[in-house]
């Protein structure tokens, strides 16, 4: 039986350690993809593994996930390059979002797995760089934290990301 | 995106600046959900009247000519906005002058939304004011192509009605009123409106409380994609089907579903899944729903409930049917409400007018309870002063409410509804 808590939430829970992200610790990684809206910018990553809602999944006016049940409750996303797999629940998303701009608790950017209208209408209303369709899993390749710039041109879409930590040599 | 020389034209702003920032807007979304196109439609239903307090600083910046620009066209364009070029209807919005009194809502808010209703009144907006407009007259027909926002209403126009829409947002469908047009991508094309997975009901499903909860299995299963129902179905109405597609767009995202034989893409199971032609043309392995899941969703849907005392019973989510009203008018003839709990019934305010004449609403207003219209508890943020559990018959609200409020939730028949209200006590349980 699929409960509210996990299917729900429209993805997996966030596993306790951070996920295998398969790359060279020092390694700066490159991903292509299809651009949403048009733009660079560069920052600092806030990686969410579940979807985000807009309608009682955000405050606009302090750029913070309120849904409770969500793994970055509490969390800004202003001024974040935010990396999501996708946007779900009421149609207000795109609104909300657009609010953000508004009130001045924008991301910096959006990168998403999943193009639904919702997302794709947001990341227009938020007038932010925003890209999709990347060669490799920007929720496994990219981490809280990581530098990583959006180079959104007419078309395709470049993200170089840049370990904010790298580990010592073993 | 390949645009059409009218669409160049208004793009150009040979209709208008207003239009011009509309077709703009309609080319940004179309890139960047990769359209190949926009298509023709000629019945919008969105949302512009409802106050918040960026709209507010808005309307008094540049009065709702500013604040329709801003949020309904997404430009920062000093804009005039012309009347809608296709006919376009306002959905659920906040608590209104009628609430006045029962539900705490600010009233410069309701001052600010009466202002706003004969503005776009005069814009040729039909100020339906309801989540359910196809119960008060919009009714696209099948095949048609519309602009909707709100779950509910875009899953029942898909499913039962056969158009087909995509879950719009406030400027797509802000920009599609003044122009006729959005991208024709996702639901607009019969390709994308097939079934992915096949669900067998091993349990009978009958009545709007059944039908609610094999949707929110059903959208719990399939998140964003699209459930084929079939098995013990008893031949559902427009209630049970109200109920159906509302849970299915809350615990998943569901934008359209077929049952076989019912909904009028699916005459047949295979037909739901493409007749053979085309990716995931053979239907899949059924998934049963039987009474370990049917109890399974019940559980999930009551386990937001701690304390058995009930201080808010909550009806007509989505906007109460008007079989829904005689109902409830019905099982509170010559009964009392309970002192410590109230119960609002929310309906559309045209179906409204009919319960006044009917008596319904009197009936329900002796008992103590509400009749109220154009917005709901969730959508206004408000609730009985006090509230700390509430009950309701709606598992769509069972699932929202207590995040948005913070309150505990039952969640049961209508009966077991009027119970609590009537004694305070919740006792449902499933039978």
């Amino acid at each position: 039986m699929s409960t509210r808590r996990t299917a729900a939430a429209g993805a997996p829970a966030p596993s306790p350690s951070p996920p295998e992200t398969g790359r060279h610790p020092h390694a700066v990684v490159e991903l292509h993809g299809r651009t949403v809206v048009p733009g660079t910018a560069e920052g600092e990553a806030l990686v969410s593994q579940a979807t985000i809602s807009g309608w009682g999944g955000i405050d606009p006016a302090r750029g913070v996930i309120i849904e409770r049940r969500h793994p970055l409750y509490g969390q800004s996303f202003a001024g974040k390059v935010l990396v999501f797999p996708g946007a779900k629940g009421s149609s207000g998303w795109a609104g909300f979002f657009q609010s953000t701009r508004l009130l001045g608790t924008a991301p910096l950017a959006m990168i998403y797995v999943t193009t639904t209208t919702k997302a794709a209408l947001g990341a227009v209303v938020t007038r932010v760089p925003a890209v999709t369709a990347l060669d490799r899993d920007p929720l496994t390749v990219i981490r809280t934290g990581d530098r990583v710039r959006v180079d959104a041109g007419d078309g395709r879409g470049l993200v170089t990301v840049r370990p904010a930590h790298p580990a010592h040599p073993q | 995106m390949l645009l059409t020389d009218s669409d160049k034209a208004m793009l150009d702003g040979a209709e208008g600046p207003a239009t011009a920032a509309a077709m703009d807007l309609l080319v940004r979304y179309g890139r960047a959900l990769d359209a190949e196109r926009l298509c023709d439609v000629r019945n919008v239903a969105g949302t512009m009247t409802q106050p918040s307090p960026v709209k507010a600083r808005l309307v008094r910046e540049g009065g709702w000519d500013k604040a329709y620009a801003v949020i309904n066209l997404d430009s920062d364009e000093d804009l005039r906005i012309p009347a809608m070029r296709v006919p376009t209807c306002q959905l659920q919005q906040s608590f209104g002058p009628d609430s006045e009194g029962i539900a705490p809502y600010p009233k410069e808010m309701i001052e600010l939304q009466s202002d706003a209703e004969s503005f776009y009144g005069r814009k040729g907006v039909n100020i339906l004011a309801t989540c359910t407009p196809y119960q008060v007259g919009n009714i696209p027909v099948r095949g048609e192509h519309v602009a909707w926002m709100e779950s509910s209403a875009v899953v029942y126009a898909n499913s039962v009605l056969g158009a087909r829409t995509n879950c719009e947002g406030t400027a797509s469908t802000g920009a599609a009123s003044l122009t006729g047009r959005i991208p024709c991508w996702g639901n607009h094309h019969a390709a994308n409106r097939r079934g992915t997975h096949l669900i067998e009901a091993r349990t009978p499903v009958d009545g709007p409380l059944e039908w609610g909860m094999l949707g929110y299995f059903a959208g719990g299963l399939v998140q964003d994609e699209r459930p084929v129902v079939t098995g013990e179905l008893r031949q559902p109405d427009l209630l049970d089907l109200k109920h159906f597609g509302a849970a299915a767009a809350s615990s998943g995202g569901v934008e359209i579903y077929h049952l076989p034989g019912i909904t009028p893409e699916a005459p047949t199971t295979q037909a739901a899944f493409g007749n053979g032609t085309g990716a995931g043309a053979a239907p899949p392995e059924a998934v049963p729903y039987g009474e370990r899941e049917r109890r399974g969703v019940y559980e999930d849907l009551n386990s937001q409930g701690e304390r058995a005392d009930v201080d808010f019973v909550l009806l007509g989510c989505p906007h109460a049917s008007l079989d829904q009203v005689r109902e409830t008018a019905h099982l509170l003839e010559g009964r009392r409400l309970h002192s410590g709990t109230q119960l609002w019934l929310m309906v559309p305010r045209a179906l409204r007018t009919t319960a006044d004449r009917n008596g319904w609403t009197g009936t329900i207003e002796r008992a103590g309870a509400r009749v109220l219209t154009d917005s709901c508890p969730a959508m206004s943020r408000s609730a009985p002063p006090g509230t700390r559990v509430f009950a309701t018959d709606s598992a769509k609200q069972a699932h929202y409410l207590p995040a948005i409020l913070g309150i505990e939730a039952w969640f049961g028949t209508l009966q077991d509804c009027i119970s609590a209200a009537v004694t305070g006590r919740w006792k449902g349980e499933l039978r």
